[in-house]
């Protein structure tokens, strides 16, 4: 009985405090501006998280640092019925903009924007803003830097085989990997691309015996999204001649000598305009796609791995190619 | 299809699951030891994370890989301990504080890996290692005796486990205080100091199964990086009768299967991945629903032990 009553008094007060935190505070123009990002996994990831991260920083520092940006953010949330609480906690404390990065918040974020009108709500990656003037969506072309992607894996395969892995067939890494194909077969029809999906993202091991698999039937490049890829290049780094393309975020570090080129997300110019909109009075209602030619996909070479002069002159035609729309990639 | 029945490929399938059975295999064998003597420790997933962590830290600051075992191995007896003390001493639900066992050592090893590390690293972990001459034996040789020292210990651990529960006092001893804890004791058996001592060995050895992730079979720690594994490994120790060989049957039918589920996706069978994914996972829960065997279950499993009224 004792510990009960114990209990009941720590939930008061943790009630207590947190109610008195969740207080709205009066808005006043001097106030720095405030955001907050929910993530599916961690900020570190390498990979999609990351990227946004990554460039709510760089947005903060261009607007004047902290004292004119306030970033709050929670990782980690792969878990869909957390989201709303999260989204409405973010929300109801006052926040400007809130970001759900990940294209599995989408209900919730449909859910909760209808009670907060005056609170921008931005998601994705998708395309879908159900019709509310209080949401963005954002998404990235991943096709078109997976067909560069592709083009250089062509170029440099040698059994004529590349595997890719992912967890799921969704979202971005469904046209990752489409535009990889596309790539690929636009340099030789005759290499296979094999595909295997883990159904986790967060099962390393699964994801490192994929990748594992694949050596074995004989990839000699491997490739995929999203945030277990590092399961894979550690696999990669055990062979020593297998070859990594990477997307979302720069991986070279990961593996320096066989990384080849990754797919950079830059969310940068999209949050900017988000926030130039709203200064505008606009809440949201737009569909922002990141794309090679407005800057918000780059492809960014590996240094530390000699790309021959070739199958570089192919990715930058292909980057070119896409850029001036000569070439058309399908997602 | 034809080509899944092609040599290279059963190799290659064997060669898989003998490698992702090895952390299923340290963790549940460790918890068999546990079970046995009365305790179910549910928190063997969180056990593995923190001593995975612990590993993956010794070994990229210091690059010793035997003090990073080392490492896993004082952390899981000390998360052991820790178990041992609230289900054994305090005499806490074990379930329930199995599960807060392993929220803890989920969330300990995210923080300090955040604080420490921050971001994806990567080491140099136990290499593979040829034995000379069985690994020359052709199809045999790939999949038992070309793999890493971590995955042949786990192997080992599985005579080893059964040589001490059933040829030993000390495992006489285990299964008594988990079958009768008052007969146990009224001959004197130390039935606490027995509880303690089997779930702190099984404590180690979750960390041993940690470890063979992080710096051996996969070489970087990710927060969340076992993904459940340790819970897996408990339901093995059903699904095996609480005996060792069968704990490695079952592992290696478990991974068997994700093995080949993997092969088939990559060969490009045409199923969903979604329907493959679910396959070892189906098949356990199948397999395990025909074969347990409730009567061997220690009868004092998940009862604490009270002088006089048990």
């Amino acid at each position: 009985m004792k510990g009960h009553r114990l209990l009941i008094a720590v939930l008061l007060v943790a009630v207590l405090v947190t109610s008195a935190c969740a207080a709205p505070a009066p808005a006043t123009p001097a106030k720095p501006l405030r955001v907050a990002v929910i993530m599916p996994s961690a900020m570190t990831d390498m990979a999609f998280s990351q990227s946004m991260y990554q460039a709510l920083l760089t947005v903060q520092k261009d607007l004047g640092g902290p004292s004119a940006m306030e970033i709050k953010y929670t990782e980690n949330l792969f878990n869909v019925p957390d989201v709303p609480p999260a989204l409405r906690d973010y929300a109801s404390q006052g926040f400007d903009i809130v970001i759900a990065h990940g294209s599995q918040y989408g209900s919730s974020v449909q859910d909760v924007a209808k009670d907060f009108p005056k609170t921008t709500f931005a998601w994705g990656t998708d395309v879908n803003t159900f019709g509310m003037p209080n949401i963005y969506a954002y998404t990235a072309a991943a096709e078109e830097g997976g067909y560069v992607n592709g083009v250089l894996a062509a170029k440099l395969t040698k059994t004529k085989q590349i595997g890719v892995t992912g967890p799921v067939e969704v979202g971005d890494a469904k046209t990752y990997i489409d535009g990889f194909t596309q790539g690929v077969a636009s340099v030789d029809p005759s290499i296979k691309v094999n595909k295997t999906w883990t159904g986790s993202f967060s099962d390393v091991a699964l994801m490192t015996e994929a990748a594992k698999t694949h050596i074995a039937a004989g990839a000699d490049a491997l490739t995929g999204s999203s945030q277990s890829v590092v399961g894979s290049i550690g696999a990669a780094k055990d062979k020593g001649s297998i070859l990594w393309f990477g997307t979302q975020s720069d991986q070279a570090t990961l593996a320096p000598n066989l990384v080849v080129a990754s797919q950079v997300y830059d969310w940068t110019s999209i949050l900017k305009d988000m926030i130039n909109n709203r200064k505008a009075g606009k809440l949201g209602g737009d569909i922002f796609t990141l794309h090679l030619k407005n800057g918000g996909l780059k492809i960014v070479y590996n240094s530390g791995y000699a790309l021959p002069a070739d199958a570089k002159a192919a990715g930058d035609k292909a980057i070119a190619g896409i850029t001036d729309g000569s070439i058309k990639v399908q997602p | 299809m034809k080509e899944l029945g092609t040599l290279a490929i059963i190799i290659g399938i064997l060669t898989s699951a003998v490698r992702l059975a090895t952390p299923y295999l340290y963790a549940a064998i460790g918890e068999a030891f546990g079970q046995t003597s009365g305790v179910v420790n549910l928190g063997v997933d969180g056990i593995m994370l923190v001593s995975g962590y612990a590993a993956f830290f010794v070994a990229l600051n210091t690059g010793n890989l035997w003090l990073a075992l080392l490492m896993a191995i004082v952390v899981g007896l000390a998360m052991g301990g820790l178990m041992s003390f609230i289900s054994v001493t305090l005499k806490a639900e074990q379930g329930i504080s199995g599960i807060g066992l392993y929220m803890f050592g989920l969330g300990l090893s995210s923080l300090l890996f955040k604080v420490t590390i921050g971001t994806v690293k990567t080491i140099q972990g136990f290499p593979g290692l040829k034995i000379p001459l069985l690994g020359d034996i052709p199809g045999l040789g790939p999949i038992f005796f070309q793999q890493s020292l971590l995955v042949y210990g786990a192997f080992l651990l599985v005579p080893l486990a059964w040589f001490v529960l059933d040829k030993t006092t000390l495992g006489l001893k285990i299964k008594a205080v988990g079958q009768n804890p008052a007969a146990a004791d009224s001959l004197g058996v130390s039935v606490n100091g027995i509880r303690y001592l089997s779930v702190c060995l099984g404590g180690a050895l979750a960390g041993l199964a940690g470890a063979s992730l992080s710096i051996s079979l996969l070489n970087l720690f990710q927060e969340n990086m076992t993904a459940g594994m340790g819970f897996i490994a408990v339901a093995l120790v059903y699904f095996g009768g609480w005996k060792p060989v069968g704990i490695m049957l079952g592992a290696l039918l478990f991974s068997t299967v994700n093995a080949f589920q993997l092969w088939m996706q990559v060969l490009g069978v045409p199923i969903p991945s979604d329907v493959a994914v679910m396959l070892p996972y189906l098949l356990t829960i199948a397999a395990l629903a025909f074969t347990m065997n409730r009567a061997r279950q220690p009868s004092a499993l998940n009862l604490p032990f009270e002088r006089g009224t048990n």
